[in-house]
């Protein structure tokens, strides 16, 4: 388990630079960077089908977000109390850091799962769904309801993107449409 | 114990990023990588020493197989994580579109 | 051939992407039909098949994407991969209930098994394909009509 406590702090390092870094476009890449990483991880943990989605989705994100980022200046303002917000964002961190790691002495052990719900679908899943990728199974099979959230929830953002993208009417030379309207 | 620690620790570094930079991009990049911590903390709690992934074989009559119940979940957790990201990138366009900044504290309408 | 030279990438970037693009999109069909026996499934080969056009939009411009997979035929697989998917949860009614696998199982590791799982995987891959490719497209449009405006 050693190359997964690598992949993992070269992510964190990976967030660190994007987090910190000035120039967008470096940021941006950064991320890319740490994704690939998480991408390989998933690999590691025996994640196939993950994996896979994790890689594509990366990329189309990174395009979205090049596309987004290129050409645009970057005001990079440091004025006022940079002390104090700093300040009270790590207290508030650490705050959270700490309560988390009490509530993880909880959890099984790493390794160890408790598969109270999966240990029924691993033993019955073939002979009732015939699909021999569990994962598939699990998603359009027992909990085909997930899917049809998650469909909804894609159609919701198109139409979003589409109407914040849109523009009212053509507009003619002389007459101004006005932006609040839309 | 400390890998799930490690996860954490990518989580705490989006969620800074979210509550400390003033640039919209900047924000947008600390979702980013506090999904990332969330997508990774699901798989790690999946997972199980000396594991298969959980496809059957022709040949082979596999065992111990780790718990794809997560992995579903997760599945479906990064397309959405991607449809909200192109939304938040469209409000975000159209507002430098409009105000001409990415900074969250020069755009006076939003100050409450 | 002069005309192709007006807009896109430069030319060895354009002759690659003539070489590649039909594999990608092949590959993601693959992926797709194969997501019951293998890894993959609706998702990810519907991220890949959107992948492929936009690798085509951002080679060549967004003319020769669009001669392809126009905006309107990309709404129209969207809410065609919706309906199909709403269409086979509720034909499930005829066994029973919202859902059921009602087509017979088959032998398990064949490309034809499975019941509903391969026609549920064609359905969303789809609907993620056309709304990704949307979502680039409506993206790319705002940029170019904002960049004309100044």
């Amino acid at each position: 388990m050693v190359e997964l406590y690598i992949l993992l702090i070269l992510m964190i390092i990976g967030a660190i630079i994007a987090i910190e870094v000035k120039d967008m476009l470096s940021s941006v890449i950064a991320v890319g960077a740490a994704g690939l990483a998480l991408s390989i991880t998933f690999l590691i943990l025996k994640a196939p089908d993950v994996a896979i989605t994790q890689l594509v989705v990366e990329i189309l994100a990174l395009i979205i977000l090049i596309r987004a980022t290129l050409k645009k200046d970057l005001p990079f303002s440091a004025t006022g109390r940079w002390f104090l917000n700093t300040l009270i964002t790590v207290a508030f961190v650490v705050v959270f850091l700490v309560i988390a790691k009490r509530c993880l002495d909880d959890l099984p052990q790493f390794g160890q799962p408790l598969m109270r719900v999966a240990k029924i679908y691993l033993k019955q899943g073939l002979a009732k769904t015939g699909a021999t990728n569990l994962v598939g199974s699990v998603i359009l099979d027992y909990r085909a309801y997930d899917t049809l959230g998650e469909a909804t929830i894609l159609f919701t953002a198109v139409i979003g993107v589409l109407s914040i993208v849109r523009r009212v009417g053509r507009k003619k030379v002389g007459t101004e449409v006005k932006e609040e309207d839309e | 114990m400390s890998i799930y620690m490690l996860c954490l620790v990518l989580f705490a570094c989006g969620l800074y990023c979210i509550l400390r930079k003033r640039n919209i991009i900047k924000i947008i990049i600390g979702i980013i990588i506090a999904e990332y911590g969330a997508h990774l903390f699901f798989i790690l709690t999946a997972y199980r020493m000396q594991g298969r992934s959980p496809i059957y074989s022709v040949e082979a009559d596999i065992k111990n197989m780790v718990d794809p119940l997560p992995h579903a979940l997760v599945l479906t957790a990064i397309v959405i994580g991607l449809a909200t990201t192109a939304l938040i990138i469209a409000i975000a366009m159209r507002i430098y579109e409009k105000y001409g900044t990415f900074d969250i504290t020069k755009i006076k309408e939003l100050r409450g | 051939m002069s005309r192709e030279h007006e807009k896109g990438m430069s030319l060895i970037v354009k002759t690659i992407t003539r070489l590649t693009v039909g594999l990608i999109l092949l590959y993601g069909i693959y992926i797709v039909s194969h997501g019951h026996v293998s890894p993959g499934g609706g998702f990810a080969g519907g991220v890949i098949i959107a992948l492929s056009f936009i690798h085509l939009m951002l080679a060549y411009g967004k003319e020769v994407a669009f001669k392809r997979l126009s905006r309107t035929v990309a709404s129209f697989f969207e809410s065609l991969g919706a309906i199909m998917f709403l269409v086979i949860a509720i034909l499930g009614f005829t066994g029973g209930y919202f859902f059921l696998n009602f087509i017979a199982k088959g032998e398990p590791f064949k490309l034809f098994s499975a019941g509903i799982i391969p026609l549920c995987n064609i359905a969303i891959c789809l609907k993620v394909g056309a709304g990704l490719f949307g979502i680039f497209v409506a993206l790319v449009l705002l940029k170019l009509e904002s960049g004309e405006k100044k």
